[in-house]
C-alpha cells in the first residue's frame, strides 16, 4: 500500500515538471537540438581551420595544391588496366584504373579466402586425424606469418622461379605458364552470342525459382528434389543449347608466342596471382578460425539430435550445423573482408598496379600533391569498407531471421 | 621495406607542419648532425657497407655540406629513401637535404616547394638488356616488358620514347632498386630502364654482370643534384656552394692532400676559396674555412668521382659530360669570388 502511494506521488511530481513553465533550453528535446547544432558548428569550424591552414601553409611553402592536376595527362603507363589506358590519359583515369584493379584483387581474394576458410574450418571437425591436422597446420602457419612476407614469398620465391617465356609450361599448347604470368585463351563472342549470354541469365534466374519451388514442395510434402544436379544441368545445359542453336557464335583467341612474349588471349600477370594467392591464403586462415568458432558455438546436442533422426554426417554439417554457425561466422567475416581490402595496398611491394600503387604511389610522386591523392585514397578505402559492412549486415540479418 | 604508413602520415603531417620552419642552418647546428636523404642502396652513389658506413657520389655531397656547416664530414645521419618517399621526406622536414640521384625537372622545381642546388652528375635514361636477346637498339624493344622504379622521371621518359617511336611496352614498376633488379634477373622483364649511371651500378650487382649489356641509346636529360626546401635561401646557398667548392677545387687543382698547404701558400684564388682571404664563408653564415674542410675531408669533384664511380671504383664510368668545362665536359662552377 505504502509503496504504491509513493510511486503515484513521484509520477505526479514528474508530470508537473514536464508541463512546468521552465525555460525552453531545459526541455530535453530542444536541448539535444542545441547541443547538436553547436557540435556541428564546432566541427565545421575545426575542419575549416585545418583546411585553410593547410592551404595557406602549402602556398607559403610553394607547393601546388588543388584537384586541377586530375585533368592533366599522366605521362606514364600502367602495367595492367581493365579499361583502356595510355600515357596521354589523365590522372583521373589513373585513379579509376587503380580503383578497378583494387576491386578486382579484392573480389577474387574474398571469394577464394571464403572458400579456403570454409573448407579448412570444417576440416577441423573431421574424425580423420590427418585431415584435422592439415587444417590446424594451415591455420597456424599462414595466420602467423606476416602478410608482406607471404606476398613476397609467392612472388619472388614461387612465381619468379617459373621458366622463361621460351620454355613456358604449357597445357595443350593453349594455356601457358611462365615467369611473365598465366596466358589463357579468350572466347570472343561473334554475332549471335548475345543469345548465349541471355541463356546464362535465364539459367541463373531459373535456378533460384526452382530452389524456392523445391523448398516449398519439400515443406509441404516432404519430398526431396535433386536441386543441386538440376541446378548444374540448368547452368550448363541452357547456355550450351543456345550455343548449339546459334551455330557456336564464338571464336577462340589463343595466346601465341611472338616477339618478346605472348600476344592474344588473356594474360594474368604474376603480380596479380601472387597478391591474390597471398591475400586469400592469409585471410582464409582467419576465416577458417571464424568458421571453427562458429561451429563450436553450436551446442553438441544439435549434432546428436540430427544423428538420432538418421541424417548423414555431411548433411548434418550442411543442414544443421553450418546454418546455425553462420550467426557467429558472418560478423567475423565482415571484418576479415575489410582487412583483406585494406591489406591489398601491400600490392606496391610487388608492382601490382592497385590504387595505392599507381595513384598514391606514382601519381603522388609525379605531381607532388600528397594531400589530395592521399585524401582521395582514404575516401575510396573508407567507402569500400562501408560498402562491405552494409552488405554483410544485410546478410547477417538474413541468417539471424532464418534461424528463428 | 615499403613505408606506406610513413608515407601517409608524412603526407598528412605535411600540411600542418609546413608553416613552422625555422632556418635550417640553425637547426642543423643545434642538432650537431646533418640529416641527409639518400637512396636505399645504389653502388657508386649511395651505398652502405657491412660496417654501416655510407659511401658514394651522392653521399659525398651530404658529407661536403656537413663539413662546410659543422666542420666534420662524418656528422651525417643518412635516411635511405625510395623514389616515392623522397620528396615528402624533404617537404615535411624529415631531412635537411636530399641527395639521391634526383633529376632536376621543371615540375619538381616549381610545384613541389623545392629547389635544386646544382648538378652533381649529368645523366640520361638508358636501357639494360640481357645479352641473350641479341637486341642492339632500344627501337627493337617493341612489345617488351620493362622493369622500372616507381615514382621516377624514368617512368615519364620511357613512356615518351616508346610513344614517339610508335612501339609498345609494359611497365613493371617496383619500389626499390633491389626489386627492380630482381625483376630483371628473374626474367619478368626484357629490359631494365633507369638513368644510365644507375644501370652500370645495377649491372655489377647482377649474379652474372657479363650477361647484360647497356644499350648505347640515351633518351632523355637527367641532371642529378641535391635538393632543398624552397624558402630558406641561406640554406639553399650553402648546399649550392658546398657542391661548387668541390668543382672549383678540381678546377684550381686543390686536392684533399694539398688543401691545407694551398690555403697558406697558394695563389690568391686558392686562398679565397679556402678562406684565408676574403669573406666567402662569412657571407654564407659559415666559418671561414668551410671550403677547406669540404676539400680536405671529402676531396674535390675529381677525387670523389674517381673514387666512387670512376677509375677507382667498380663502375669505371668515364667523365664524359661530367668533365670540367675546360676538359670538354659541361661541369662549371660560377666564379668563386
Ligand atoms: N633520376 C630519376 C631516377 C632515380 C631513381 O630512383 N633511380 C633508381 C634506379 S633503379 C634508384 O636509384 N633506386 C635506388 C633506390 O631506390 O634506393 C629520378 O629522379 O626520378
Amino acid at each position: 500500500m505504502f509503496k504504491q502511494k509513493t510511486t503515484e506521488q513521484i509520477k505526479a511530481a514528474t508530470r508537473k515538471t514536464d508541463s512546468g513553465s521552465h525555460a525552453f533550453y531545459n526541455n530535453p528535446k530542444y536541448r539535444a537540438v542545441i547541443y547538436q547544432t553547436l557540435l556541428i558548428a564546432g566541427l565545421a569550424y575545426f575542419f575549416y581551420t585545418i583546411i585553410s591552414n593547410t592551404l595557406g601553409n602549402l602556398e607559403a611553402a610553394g607547393i601546388k595544391s588543388g584537384f586541377g592536376f586530375l585533368d592533366n595527362a599522366a605521362g606514364y603507363d600502367v602495367l595492367m588496366s581493365l579499361i583502356s589506358f595510355d600515357s596521354t590519359d589523365t590522372y583521373l583515369r589513373v585513379f579509376v584504373v587503380g580503383f578497378l584493379n583494387t576491386i578486382l584483387v579484392s573480389i577474387m581474394g574474398i571469394i577464394l579466402a571464403t572458400i579456403l576458410g570454409f573448407i579448412f574450418g570444417v576440416m577441423y571437425f573431421s574424425r580423420n586425424w590427418l585431415i584435422k591436422k592439415v587444417s590446424v597446420v594451415y591455420v597456424e602457419t599462414f595466420r602467423n606469418i606476416p602478410l608482406l612476407l607471404q606476398i613476397l614469398f609467392w612472388y619472388s620465391a614461387v612465381l619468379a622461379t617459373l621458366p622463361g617465356v621460351r620454355d613456358s609450361l604449357s597445357l595443350g599448347e593453349a594455356i601457358f605458364l611462365n615467369v611473365r604470368g598465366l596466358f589463357i585463351p579468350q572466347l570472343v563472342g561473334q554475332a549471335g552470342s548475345t543469345l548465349v549470354y541471355i541463356a546464362i541469365a535465364v539459367a541463373i534466374v531459373a535456378i533460384f525459382v526452382m530452389r524456392s519451388w523445391a523448398k516449398k514442395r519439400q515443406d509441404a510434402t516432404g519430398e526431396q528434389f535433386p536441386v543441386f544436379y538440376a541446378s548444374l544441368g540448368l547452368f550448363f545445359g541452357l547456355p550450351l543449347l543456345a550455343t548449339l542453336i546459334t551455330g557456336i557464335p564464338f571464336t577462340v583467341d589463343y595466346p601465341v608466342l611472338q616477339g618478346f612474349g605472348f600476344r592474344g588471349g588473356i594474360t594474368v600477370i604474376p603480380e596479380l596471382m601472387a597478391l591474390t594467392i597471398a591475400l586469400s591464403v592469409y585471410t582464409g586462415a582467419f576465416i577458417a578460425e571464424a568458421v571453427r568458432a562458429g561451429i563450436q558455438a553450436v551446442p553438441h546436442g544439435q549434432t546428436e539430435a540430427a544423428r538420432s533422426i538418421g541424417l548423414r554426417e555431411g548433411k548434418i554439417m550442411s543442414l544443421i550445423i553450418v546454418p546455425q554457425a553462420m550467426r557467429v561466422i558472418v560478423p567475423l567475416l565482415n571484418s576479415e573482408y575489410q582487412s583483406l581490402v585494406k591489406n591489398s595496398t601491400l600490392a606496391a611491394a610487388i608492382a601490382y598496379p592497385d590504387l595505392f600503387n599507381v595513384f598514391v604511389g606514382t601519381a603522388l610522386n609525379q605531381t607532388g600533391q600528397a594531400i589530395e591523392t592521399i585524401f582521395m585514397a582514404i575516401i575510396v578505402y573508407f567507402a569500400l569498407n562501408m560498402f562491405i559492412s552494409f552488405v554483410m549486415n544485410r546478410f547477417n540479418n538474413n541468417v539471424e531471421l532464418v534461424g528463428r | 621495406m615499403i613505408k606506406i604508413s610513413s608515407l601517409v602520415a608524412g603526407g598528412l603531417a605535411l600540411g600542418l607542419t609546413l608553416g613552422a620552419q625555422a632556418a635550417t642552418l640553425d637547426d642543423v647546428k643545434k642538432r650537431g648532425v646533418l640529416s641527409c636523404g639518400v637512396s636505399t642502396g645504389l653502388a657508386g652513389f649511395s651505398q652502405k657497407d657491412e660496417k654501416g658506413n655510407w659511401s658514394g657520389l651522392d653521399v659525398d655531397v651530404c658529407r661536403a655540406v656537413a663539413a662546410a656547416v659543422l666542420g666534420d664530414a662524418s656528422k651525417v645521419q643518412y635516411k635511405p629513401l625510395t623514389a616515392k618517399e623522397r620528396f615528402t621526406a624533404l617537404q615535411s622536414g624529415e631531412i635537411d637535404v636530399l641527395s639521391r640521384n634526383t633529376t632536376w625537372t621543371h615540375t619538381r622545381d616549381t610545384s613541389l616547394g623545392l629547389n635544386f642546388a646544382g648538378t652533381v652528375y649529368y645523366d640520361g635514361t638508358g636501357f639494360m638488356v640481357s645479352k641473350k636477346l641479341g637486341v642492339k637498339s632500344a627501337k627493337e624493344l617493341d612489345g617488351a616488358n620493362a622493369c622500372i622504379q616507381a615514382g621516377t622521371s624514368t617512368e615519364l621518359a620511357i613512356s615518351d620514347y616508346f610513344r614517339e617511336n610508335n612501339i609498345k611496352y609494359k611497365p613493371v614498376t617496383f619500389d626499390t632498386s633491389d626489386q627492380t633488379r630482381s625483376g630483371f634477373e628473374s626474367g619478368r622483364c626484357d629490359f631494365l630502364t633507369s638513368d644510365q649511371s644507375q644501370l652500370y651500378a645495377l649491372r655489377i650487382g647482377l649474379k652474372n654482370p657479363a650477361g647484360a649489356i647497356v644499350l648505347p641509346e640515351v633518351i632523355s636529360k637527367e641532371p642529378l643534384g641535391p635538393v632543398v626546401r624552397q624558402g630558406d635561401d641561406q640554406w639553399f646557398n650553402i648546399v649550392k656552394w658546398s657542391l661548387n667548392a668541390m668543382i672549383e677545387g678540381e678546377e684550381q687543382g686543390v686536392t684533399s692532400a694539398n688543401a691545407a698547404d694551398k690555403a697558406k701558400n697558394g695563389k690568391p684564388g686558392n686562398k679565397r676559396l679556402l678562406g684565408t682571404e676574403g669573406e666567402l664563408g662569412k657571407n654564407l653564415g659559415l666559418n671561414a674555412d668551410w671550403a677547406l674542410q669540404v676539400i680536405k675531408q671529402v676531396g674535390n669533384y675529381s677525387e670523389s668521382f674517381e673514387r666512387n664511380v670512376g677509375s677507382g671504383s667498380q663502375l669505371k664510368i668515364s667523365r664524359g659530360l661530367n668533365a670540367l668545362w675546360k676538359d670538354g665536359g659541361i661541369l662549371y662552377s660560377p666564379a668563386m669570388r
